[in-house]
This record gives structure tokens, C-alpha cells and sequence, in this order.
């Protein structure tokens, strides 16, 4: 028989459960796609196809045990900053082209626990600093919807194949908006959870302070249960904290009554592409029907701050966790400089690509003597505003809603010699790594043939609510249903 | 040193010191931190190696080490620290930066007395903070190229770094106080703190200035001291050197200097980390530690009596002479052990059982080497408490005491057990040494003969036959007595 690719992840797992097809030949016919599709995509760095095949087997064994979860025997690619345990891990860069970790992070590990088949390691922008996955050592992802069109980074590979149905579920990290806005410039649903949420453990670090691992989906469903696989405290990671994990489908049939919606209006002055604004006014307009309450009295002053406030931050913080590559333990190394600190300085100048640079150069700068307190002191402090700020508006709404980013897909090429107009795609996602809140970004609309997304924020550790919330959006519109053309 | 630069300048010293910490586990990962003669990268993980994405977890152990040094030199604790990364780049670190405390460490101020010539004062502290130790890196040369290999081993160990004001005067001072607070550190049980295996590392920041002047001179730091008196000896060269330069009108260079072992003096080191900023920032990975004060009272409780307290109340509790508490106090567990003996021997016999202490028994441990302690034999304070009681209640003589304590080392059987199974119970039985007395007499007509003549020494000679007759376990009181009585008898 032949299995139905476009099916969601919790289409497949009741299909397995019921006997319909294995794992084995879900995860045959998956593999088969995404090799094919890779060709127009460049999603993949690495295919795990004999990993994905022995945990497919073993997936099919617990469901014939009867212990099957969620995602037993469901396909899922994690992007290549995931330490994944024999199976290289290069972070998109030359510098770590080869590398093999030797143990997994944690929620590779707990998507291993929950029966998953990993299919593969996804592209994108190296050590995830990018918003359009062209900084990768391994060439640029295209966007399903058009193929001249980046699909948003960092995460832009893990984006890429849920959109084109290659595989139902990824996983992605989010920094300053590396799941949500590929999700939104790919017309699929991508949350970041909250700061301390999900381990950061075995995750090549970029700004330690900002990221989370969170997942890709095409419907709230199948993200709400990658998330419940992945979230947790975690002895490894000291940062995560011991809040329950609840079923964070626990919200579903709440509907959007009452719902209390903040509209801040700094979201959707300059820069912000009038296409955007009219699906994100519509999509209000709906919530409106549904019963949301809708505010747009909410100032947030000091989120208007966010984006240099991140890129103080976030290349501070870049600039001691990318130290560690010097050529001398592993991955790329220049073994015939005048001397060890000669092969050092030119292993790093040959390993790291064009932005990697910037972001240290700029980090470094930032934390030098005499420049510490007026920038990177400084930036903590418009920081903290930046989180009370937030938390004011969340004493008395439930959601702040905001468009994802300013414009959909553009060009290959487009942005990637301009740093500052690439900055800017991150401009409504930003404030929310600053904050620590988690985040979601549903598909809303479609512009010129691409998806629009809208994001919905939310109260630390209540992802449940923007679940709920994006269910029943989901229920009254079809934009997440919207497929992009077949490819080859 | 000259007496005339002692005359014309007053030296200014500080310390920093870094002193390893015995804990189980390294400082941010598991692994065993007991490193010491292990091949080399035998003790890592991906975690202390410096992979990607691996983080840190704080050992508590260390933490709470390091809070029992603040609290046993008196520091003052603040309830909110954190951790910092100090960044620079050096193949010796495996993250390219070490986590430390810049700003807000775990102790603050703080005290040590020292006594150097029978005087005591006291060196003030600045902070002690929590790091993590970096790699070893070894430099190879087979002749045809030189290299340099990593040993991963050390790196990630915990690490703590005391740093005192510029409190000291003279190289005999940072002697005092490195060996005081290595005291002090073994006392706590947090830490060997030898110097010889890196466990104890020192610098000195050296400077002078005319007497009676305000301002400090320029100072500098002087490093690779490995021994109490290499850092001694550093120092006093070191002010020997500055104050020939400011008699010579020269202009002393604010620098990083090398002590030479071999040669006993400092030599300038190429400074290639001039001017270097280290860009510390709060480490991200890492929340703060708030300690709570109910913390600090249960740790202040769990201190043991300090060297300082117990060498006090060892010569006010038992009668000790200063010296003998010294040697009593020197190690926590002999100073355990003398109490134990006290307590077996009864409080009347402390002052007999202080001079077995620093006197036989010590004989026996420097046989044995440098710093062993009692601790490293099969002696016990009871042994020694024993060993008094027997002596005490007349049951063996002094000369037979020596021959159990000998039998003690070698077997570690308690005196009683010995002396019994041995036969060595003094013979206090008046008839049988009068039997012996009178054939010692018969025998030596000339000892006899001198001692009528007025040579009172010659009965020690007879003494000493009767003795040895007894194999030494007659009284020999009661011998000398008997001796007497024969001949003054006869004489009369
Ligand atoms: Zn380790």
C-alpha cells in the first residue's frame, strides 16, 4: 500500500497503533521523500537512514508491545546543532564539519525515549546566527513555496521540511526568533517555550541566555505532543527549572472565549509590510468572532529596545561559547602555523564563516574594558525593563499578539550582504528571548502565494494557553492547511 | 638582605593563593577529581573536555569547602554569589574561558594570625573565590621538534583563590602565613594544600617604599615559587633587587617576574599577556547562589577547634609549655590523638604523655619522613595512653616503655598486649632483687670497694649490673636502696 506523506504526526501514530503500516515502511517511504526533495531543498545536512531505521524497528516492536506514545514510530529531524550521540554535528560550519559527538543532548535523547525515528540533521545558519539559513557552510535551504526564496532562519532546514511534507515534525532552536520566524515564512506552526523550559544540554551553544529547543509542526496538535516529549527540568542543564510538564493539549477545547488578547500597536508601525498587517488584522478580526477579547490600548515602551538590546547580548555571549573552537581538540584545524597561537588564530580565521565573525568581533567588543558597563551592563538593565514590561501586560491579558516578522519569504540574496536588514526580520520576535516568555507562530494568511504568521505570546511555562489558542484557530480557518506545490 | 635596606625601606607583600580542593567529584562535571599519578586523560568527560553544548552543574561540595575556609578565616559571607567567565584564549583551556567569581565571590575580608620570632600579627584577607583549574599542558622535545601535549586531567578540578591585602613585610611572613593556612586548610579537611604537587600554588606581589612613606611602591608579581621556601626566598631576593635599584636612583618596571629555583633569584618574564582583558560577564549558564544565613550557622557549627584556639587551651587545659602544644597542635589528628591518650591515661599524667608525644613518638615519625603524622602509622593515642598508664602505675619502666612503643610502631598491638605477652611487667618483688643485689655485690669487689671509698657514682655501676641481670625490669629505685643497705650494713 502506499502511506499518505501529508498526513500529520498524530494522523501516523493512530494509523501505526491501528496496524495500518509500520514504522519501518513509514520511516522507508519518508526517508525516500526527503533524499528526493533535498534536491530542490537543501534542507538535510546529514541523513540518519540507518538510525531512522533501527529505531523505526524498534518503534514497531513497543507499538506491537502496546507501548506506543505519540510519537512511536513517527518521522522527526532535528536541526544540526542537536549533539546527536555517532552522528555528526557541524552547526552548519566548516569548523565543526566531521565532528561526532559522543553523547546526545538531552532532548535527543528523550525524543529517542519517546520512540521517535530521527530521519535527519537539518540545515542552518551556522552556530544558528542568521535569519534566512544562507549562512550555512553547507549552502543555502529554499523555501517549499518558492524556491528563490529563503525559508527563514536559523532553523530554516527543520522549517523547510515540515512545509514541504517531507516529515511531520522537527525540531528547531529559537535565539531570537530561529523556530518562529522560519515557521511563519513557511507557513507552519513553530513555538519557542520558555526560557528554562527544555534542556538546553548537548545544544551547540550560541547566546546561552536567549535559546530554546522547541518544535515545528503543521497543527498545534503534533507540536503540543513534540513538546511534551522534550520539555523538563534537567540535571544536566542547571538553567531549566522544575516546573510539572502538563499534556499540553490540555487547553484544546477551551476555545477562544474570553481570551484576553493585547494588539501592542509598536508591532505594527515601520518596516512592517502591508500584506503582513492586513492578514494579521484579519486573523484578530477572527479571534474577535470567536469570542477573544481584543486590546489594543497595551504600550510596550521598552520592547521597542529589544533588537540592540539582543545584539549586545547575544554576541557577548557568542563571543566566550564559540572560544572553544581553536583547531586544537577537534573539528577544523590549521596544523602548519608558525606556532600554537598562530594555528589557533588561523584555524578560527578559516573555520568560522563571514557572520560568525561579526557577532564575535561585535561580542568582544561589547564585554571589553571600558565598554562593559555602557554596553553589555547596560543592555542587562534595558533587559530587565524589557521583562517587567511584559509582565505588566500580562497581569491583565492572557495573549500579547504581534505579526511574526515584518515580510514574508524574500529572495536568496536578498538580505545577505545587508547585516542591519537582516537584523530587522527578527524585530517582533526578539523581545520575547529577551523576556524569557514562550512564543508561538501560526500560519494567518498568504501574501503574493506566501504564508503569513502571526505570533502569540504568552505567560512563562503557559504554553498550554497558546496551544489552546492556536487550536482553535486553527479550527475556524484552513491557513495551516495550505500546502506548498509538490516538488519534483 | 642587608641590614641597611632593612633600615631604609619597608617591603609590601600580598599573596594569591590557590589551594586545590579534595572534593569527590571535579567542579562542574562528575568525574573522580582525585587526578594525582592517573594516566593522563583519564579523568574527563565531554563536560570538563570543553565539547559543544555540554554545561556546567556546580559541585556543592566545593561550594561548601570553600564557605568553611571563609567562615575558619573569618571572612564575611555574602548571601548572593555567582559565577563568572574570565575569557582568554590559551590551548591549556578546554572552553576558552574558565569559570570563576570576578565581582560578588563567595567570602569577602577575612583574617589570619601568624607568628613569626615568638610575635604574632595578623594578615588581613581581600576575598577568597571558586574557580575551576585549567589543563596541563607538557612540553616534549625529541630532538627533532618540540611539541606540547594536554593532560586533561587537572582541568575542571575546583579551585580556590585567596588573595590577602598587601598585609606582610618580609619573606619570613608569607612563609608564616602559607604554612598557617595550610594548617588551617588541613584542619578543615577541604584540602592537602601541598606546595610540591601543585595543590598549594603562590604569588607574591612585591613592592617597597621608603619608611614612613603612604604611597605603595610599584609592585611586582613574582611567580613559579613551589616550595614555603622558594616563596620566602623570592621575596627576600626580590626586595633585595628593588632596593639596590631605588639606592640607584632606578626606576622600578611594574612586571611579571620568574623565581629560578637553581639560582634563588627572579627573572623578568616576557610579558606577551600585557595589558590583557579578560571581559568577565556573569555566566550565563549558571544561576546565582543565594545562601541562606541558616546556611552559614550550620556550617559555622560543623568547624572544628582551630590550631589557633586548641594550641591556647592545650597549654591552659593540660600544662603544656608553648612548645609542646606546637608540636601537639601541628596536625588535627595527632592533636586528636594526644587527647585520646589523655583521656586513657588520666588528665593528672597530660604533661608524661605531651613528652612521649614530642619525644619518642616523634622520633618515630620523622624516621618516616617529613610531614608524616600519626595518622599515616599503626600507632593510636590509645597506644600512647596505654603506654603512660603502664609507665604511670609502675607496671614497666621508662627503658621498657621504649621497647613496647618500638614493638607498637612495627606491629601495632596495644602495650598492654605486648607487655603481657612479652613477660615485661616491671619486678617490683623487694626479695628478688635483694637475691640479685647481694650477688652483684659479691661479684664487683672493686665497685664495692670504691663506693666504700667515697665514690658515691660507683652504686649506679652496681645499679646497672642488677639491671641487666633483670633485663631492665627491675625498679630501679627500689635496686639502689637495696645495694645501699647491703653495704652500708657491711661497712658498718
Ligand atoms: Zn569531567
Amino acid at each position: 500500500m502506499t502511506i499518505d506523506l501529508d498526513l500529520t504526526a498524530h494522523e501516523h501514530a493512530a494509523n501505526l497503533r491501528a496496524g495500518e503500516y509500520t514504522s519501518r515502511a513509514l520511516t522507508e517511504a519518508t526517508l525516500a521523500r526527503i533524499h528526493a526533495q533535498d534536491a530542490s531543498l537543501n534542507a538535510y545536512i546529514t541523513f540518519t537512514d540507518d538510525l531512522a531505521l533501527a529505531e523505526a524497528d524498534a518503534a514497531d516492536a513497543r507499538i506491537a508491545a502496546g507501548d506506543a506514545g505519540p510519537l512511536t514510530g513517527v518521522p522527526v529531524a532535528v536541526k544540526d546543532l542537536l549533539s546527536t550521540k555517532g552522528i555528526q554535528t557541524t552547526a552548519a560550519s566548516k569548523m565543526l564539519e566531521g565532528f561526532v559527538p559522543i553523547v546526545d543532548c538531552t532532548v535527543v535523547q528523550r525524543l529517542k525515549d519517546a520512540g521517535a525515528v530521527i530521519v535527519g540533521k537539518t540545515n542552518l545558519d551556522e552556530f544558528a546566527m542568521g535569519s534566512s539559513t544562507e549562512h550555512s557552510a553547507f549552502g543555502a535551504t529554499h523555501n517549499p513555496w518558492a524556491l528563490d526564496r529563503v525559508p527563514g532562519g536559523s532553523s530554516g532546514g527543520s522549517a523547510a521540511t515540515v512545509a514541504s511534507r517531507g516529515v511531520p515534525l522537527s525540531l528547531g532552536t529559537d535565539t531570537g526568533g530561529s523556530i518562529r520566524q522560519p515557521a511563519a515564512l513557511c507557513g507552519i506552526v513553530g513555538l519557542k517555550p520558555t526560557y528554562g523550559r527544555v534542556s538546553r544540554f548537548g545544544v551547540v551553544a550560541f547566546a546561552s541566555s536567549l535559546e530554546q529547543v522547541g518544535p515545528f509542526a503543521r497543527d498545534a496538535e503534533d507540536a503540543a505532543h513534540l513538546l511534551g516529549a522534550i520539555a523538563g527540568d534537567d540535571v544536566m542543564d542547571s538553567t531549566t527549572v522544575p516546573v510539572p510538564v502538563p499534556d499540553y493539549t490540555e487547553r484544546f477545547d477551551r476555545g477562544l472565549q474570553g481570551l484576553r488578547v493585547a494588539v501592542p500597536e509598536a508591532f505594527f508601525g515601520d518596516g512592517l509590510d502591508a500584506d503582513v498587517r492586513e492578514s494579521i488584522e484579519r486573523a484578530i478580526e477572527d479571534l474577535a468572532a470567536q469570542g477573544a477579547i481584543i486590546d489594543r490600548s497595551v504600550a510596550l515602551p521598552a520592547a521597542s529596545a529589544a533588537l540592540p538590546v539582543y545584539y549586545i547580548i547575544a554576541p557577548s555571549e557568542a563571543s566566550a561559547n564559540l572560544a572553544r573552537y581553536d583547531g586544537v581538540k577537534y573539528g577544523f584545524s590549521v596544523t602548519d602555523g608558525r606556532s600554537v597561537e598562530d594555528e589557533m588564530a588561523q584555524s578560527r580565521g578559516r573555520g568560522f564563516g563571514a557572520e560568525v565573525k561579526r557577532r564575535i568581533m561585535l561580542g568582544t567588543y561589547a564585554l571589553s574594558a571600558g565598554y562593559y558597563d555602557a554596553y553589555y551592563l547596560k543592555a542587562q538593565r534595558v533587559r530587565t525593563l524589557i521583562k517587567r514590561e511584559f509582565e505588566a501586560a500580562f497581569a491583565t491579558h492572557d495573549v500579547i499578539l504581534t505579526p511574526t516578522s515584518p515580510s514574508v519569504a524574500f529572495r536568496l540574496g536578498e538580505k545577505v550582504d545587508d547585516p542591519y536588514a537582516m537584523y530587522l526580520n527578527d524585530l517582533y520576535t526578539i523581545p520575547v528571548n529577551i523576556a524569557g516568555n514562550p512564543a508561538i507562530s501560526i500560519p494567518c494568511g498568504m501574501s503574493q502565494g506566501l504564508p503569513v504568521g502571526m505570533q502569540l505570546i504568552g505567560r512563562p511555562f503557559e504554553e498550554s494557553t497558546l496551544l489552546g489558542a492556536a487550536h482553535a484557530y486553527g479550527q475556524v480557518t484552513d491557513w495551516h492547511r495550505q500546502a506548498p506545490p509538490a516538488l519534483g | 638582605m642587608t641590614t641597611q635596606t632593612r633600615t631604609k625601606y619597608e617591603a609590601v607583600i600580598g599573596l594569591e593563593v590557590h589551594i586545590q580542593l579534595k572534593t569527590r567529584s571535579k567542579m562542574f562535571c562528575g568525574c573522580d577529581r582525585e587526578y594525582f599519578d592517573a594516566a593522563p586523560n583519564s579523568h574527563v568527560c565531554p563536560v570538563c573536555l570543553g565539547m559543544p553544548g555540554m554545561l556546567p552543574v556546580i559541585n556543592q561540595e566545593a561550594v561548601t569547602s570553600t564557605l568553611l575556609a571563609g567562615l575558619a578565616l573569618g571572612c564575611d559571607i555574602p548571601s548572593y554569589a555567582k559565577f563568572d567567565r574570565k575569557n582568554y584564549p590559551y590551548p591549556d583551556l578546554m572552553k576558552g574561558y574558565q569559570i570563576s567569581q570576578f565581582d560578588q565571590p563567595f567570602c569577602l575580608n577575612g583574617v589570619l594570625e601568624i607568628e613569626v620570632e615568638g610575635a604574632r600579627r595578623l594578615v588581613h584577607l581581600e576575598r577568597i573565590h571558586l574557580e575551576e583549574d585549567t589543563a596541563r599542558l607538557l612540553h616534549r622535545d625529541n630532538g627533532i621538534e618540540s611539541y606540547s601535549l594536554l593532560d586533561v586531567n587537572r582541568a575542571g578540578s575546583p579551585l580556590m583563590e585567596l588573595v590577602t591585602k598587601p598585609d606582610m613585610h618580609s619573606g619570613e611572613e608569607a612563609h608564616a602565613f602559607l604554612r598557617t593556612l595550610r594548617q588551617v586548610m588541613r584542619y578543615l579537611r577541604i584540602a592537602d594544600a601541598d606546595m610540591d604537587k601543585g595543590g598549594m600554588r603562590c604569588d607574591a606581589n612585591v613592592s617597597i617604599r621608603p619608611f614612613g612613606q603612604e604611597e605603595l611602591g610599584r609592585k611586582v608579581e613574582v611567580k613559579n615559587m613551589n616550595s614555603f621556601r622558594s616563596v620566602q626566598r623570592a621575596i627576600e631576593f626580590e626586595i633585595e633587587r628593588q632596593s639596590r635599584m631605588m639606592d640607584a636612583g632606578e626606576r622600578i618596571v611594574q612586571e611579571t617576574r620568574g623565581y629560578v629555583d637553581a639560582t634563588g633569584e627572579t627573572v623578568s618574564q616576557r610579558s606577551k599577556e600585557e595589558a590583557s582583558d579578560y571581559r568577565y560577564f556573569p555566566e550565563p549558564d549558571l544561576p546565582p547562589l543565594h545562601i541562606a544565613p541558616e546556611t552559614i550557622e550550620t556550617l559555622r557549627e560543623k568547624l572544628p577547634e582551630l590550631p589557633a584556639a586548641r594550641l591556647a587551651r592545650f597549654e591552659t587545659q593540660y600544662g603544656l609549655t608553648p612548645a609542646e602544644a606546637r608540636i601537639l597542635t601541628e596536625s588535627r589528628s595527632d592533636g586528636d590523638a594526644f587527647e585520646e591518650a589523655v583521656g586513657i591515661a588520666g588528665a593528672e599524667h597530660a604533661r608524661p604523655v605531651a613528652h612521649w608525644f614530642t619525644g619518642d613518638v616523634l622520633k618515630h615519625l620523622n624516621a618516616l619522613g617529613g610531614e608524616a603524622e600519626l595518622g599515616d602509622t599503626k600507632v593510636t593515642g590509645r597506644h600512647i595512653g596505654e603506654l603512660v598508664r603502664l609507665v604511670a602505675s609502675n607496671a614497666v619502666t621508662a627503658a621498657t616503655a621504649k621497647e613496647v612503643l618500638d614493638v607498637a610502631f612495627e606491629t601495632g598491638d596495644l602495650p598492654e598486649a605486648i607487655v603481657d605477652a612479652r613477660g615485661l611487667r616491671q619486678v617490683t618483688d623487694a626479695g628478688a632483687i635483694d637475691e640479685v643485689a647481694q650477688k652483684a655485690i659479691a661479684a664487683n669487689p672493686k665497685a664495692v670497694e670504691d663506693y666504700r671509698a667515697g665514690k658515691q657514682a660507683a652504686i649506679g655501676f652496681l645499679v646497672g649490673q642488677v639491671m641487666r641481670e633483670m633485663k631492665g625490669r627491675a625498679d630501679a629505685n627500689t635496686a639502689a636502696e637495696t645495694l645501699r643497705r647491703h653495704l652500708d650494713a657491711a661497712a658498718g
